[in-house]
């Protein structure tokens, strides 16, 4: 009787152990790593919504990285149904000449001057939330833009009473965005553009629009970029359009290159949101083209 | 006769399982892991103080894992163009080495000393596999464990492809540095 209580103590005592030895070698052919536990999900920003800080016209949700000064040319050229005897409009263009800089992660500001209209811009772009997964999840971006431009072209009207502050337009956009997947991003840009002088009294001084952007990534260092302005009715002159554009990003290290199709001449917002004029169905298009370079000004 | 088998058995298992208990782990949750290229138009380097690793005393197993999106840059774009167009550290998030120190019998991790490694392994990157073998080294003093561990990798051999217009900036050959501290692991 006690030989069996023994025995079958020591049976017992060895089944445990067989087992403890079994779960050992078990937990050993896994991961090393799995020892460690399991990680806390960090939360993961998300980076590269657009490849540069305008979608064609518009202001993208990026920001230019703090430290980094960007130096931005933009040309457009004439319309393409000029036809044979203009190049298709090669023969002219509007160029608009500026620089981004990041004052910090979330503040970029911009200067710049085109030649349409001899016109000076500046503007402050302000980064409010930013998409991320993981252990904070934000679904979309969220950026404020602030723009000011003074047109310094000479008065059409020398002769009228002609204030400063009619050169004077102001624009406030609120800008969302979401990366969907690596190769697919979308945008909304609420816009108002104030022009302290219209042409007509049935032309509002404050117009108000819709952006839509998104781009299309085609390979790592290339995408197919598309963006509409929808103008609410009733603010612009009769011959306004809505503001279409189309074009082709190519990123090349500290370089990209946009090409692309525009209804619109003008390179800032005042411009483009509120006064484009070409038609897309009489061919009133503009080729044209923005160059982004970057310089690290100062290190991290 | 039926004592004396039992006794074998008990003795065995005893002799099993305290082997189990003496095997020692270590581990480093903050592993430095960086790398530097350098190239006619530009030196690249950046570093991750994130990598997480895992070494078995007992039959020098070792393991190795340091997420792509944790290395800093200096300049933010390359930051960027890293993740996005090189490392695609959102489709391949880490990179793994799986190994052992083949001379861990001549290692003796509990006692101060300055000791040679031989590693090998599988190191992968960017979702393609490759066999490696280098020199490290354990610099064991008051119980702390330094280890280091210096080689190069081809970015061929992990079909990370460089193209033609910024091949001044990019070296084909890149230096990968490691260093950890290693902790006893108490995981039971």
């Amino acid at each position: 009787m006690n030989y069996w209580i023994k025995c079958s103590r020591f049976f017992c005592l060895s089944i445990l152990m067989m087992g403890s030895i079994i779960s050992v070698s078990a937990q050993e052919e896994d991961d090393l790593l799995s020892l460690l536990g399991d990680t806390e999900p960090e939360t993961e920003l998300v980076y590269a919504t657009f490849k540069t800080s305008r979608i064609i016209n518009l202001q993208s949700i990026e920001n230019t990285a703090a430290g980094v000064l960007d130096f931005k040319i933009a040309h457009r050229f004439g319309v393409l149904n000029g036809g044979f005897y203009d190049l298709f409009g090669l023969d002219q263009a509007s160029m608009r000449i500026g620089v981004d800089y990041g004052l910090t992660r979330w503040l970029t500001i911009g200067l710049g001057r085109s030649s349409f209209e001899k016109t000076y811009d500046g503007f402050t772009k302000i980064k409010l939330l930013r998409q991320s997964t993981g252990k904070k999840k934000m679904p979309l971006s969220l950026s404020l833009f602030a723009g000011s431009a003074i047109k310094t072209v000479a008065f059409s009207e020398p002769e009228r009473d002609n204030y400063f502050s009619s050169r004077m337009y102001y624009t406030y956009q609120g800008i969302l965005a979401r990366k969907f997947s690596e190769g697919f991003s979308l945008q909304l840009s609420p816009t108002v553009v104030h022009r302290n002088l219209v042409k007509t009294k049935a032309e509002k001084n404050d117009v108000y629009a819709l952006g839509m952007g998104g781009r299309l990534k085609l390979s790592k260092r290339t995408s197919i970029n598309a963006e509409y302005i929808y103008l609410a009715p009733n603010q612009v002159a009769p011959d306004i359009k809505n503001s279409f554009s189309i074009g082709f990003d190519i990123e090349t290290g500290g370089h990209v290159f946009q090409l692309h199709f525009t209804n619109s001449t003008s390179m800032i917002e005042k411009g483009f949101v509120s006064e484009s004029v070409g038609n897309w169905l009489d061919g009133d298009v503009h080729f044209g083209f923005n160059v982004s370079r970057v310089f690290t000004l100062k290190k991290k | 006769m039926m004592m004396i088998i039992k006794k074998m058995i008990f003795i065995l298992l005893v002799l099993v399982s305290g082997n189990q208990l003496v095997a020692q782990k270590y581990f480093t949750k903050k592993g430095e892991v960086s790398f530097f290229s350098h190239a006619p138009m530009e030196d690249i380097k950046a570093v991750s103080n994130t990598g997480s690793s895992v070494l078995d005393a007992a039959n020098g197993k070792l393991q190795w894992a340091v997420l792509i999106k944790s290395f800093a840059f200096t300049k933010a774009l390359m930051q960027e163009h890293f993740n996005e167009n090189y490392m695609e550290s959102t489709q391949f998030p880490k990179a793994k080495f799986t190994g052992t120190i083949d001379n861990m019998t001549a290692i003796d991790l509990k006692k101060d000393g300055e000791y040679n490694a031989q590693v090998s392994g599988v190191l992968e990157i960017h979702g393609k596999e490759k066999k490696i073998a280098t020199n490290a080294k354990f610099l064991v003093a008051k119980g702390k464990i330094i280890a280091t561990s210096v080689f190069k990798v081809y970015l061929a051999d992990y079909g990370i492809e460089i193209p033609s217009v910024v091949k001044d900036k990019i070296a084909k050959e890149v230096e990968i540095s490691i260093k950890s501290n290693y902790e006893l692991l108490d995981k039971m």
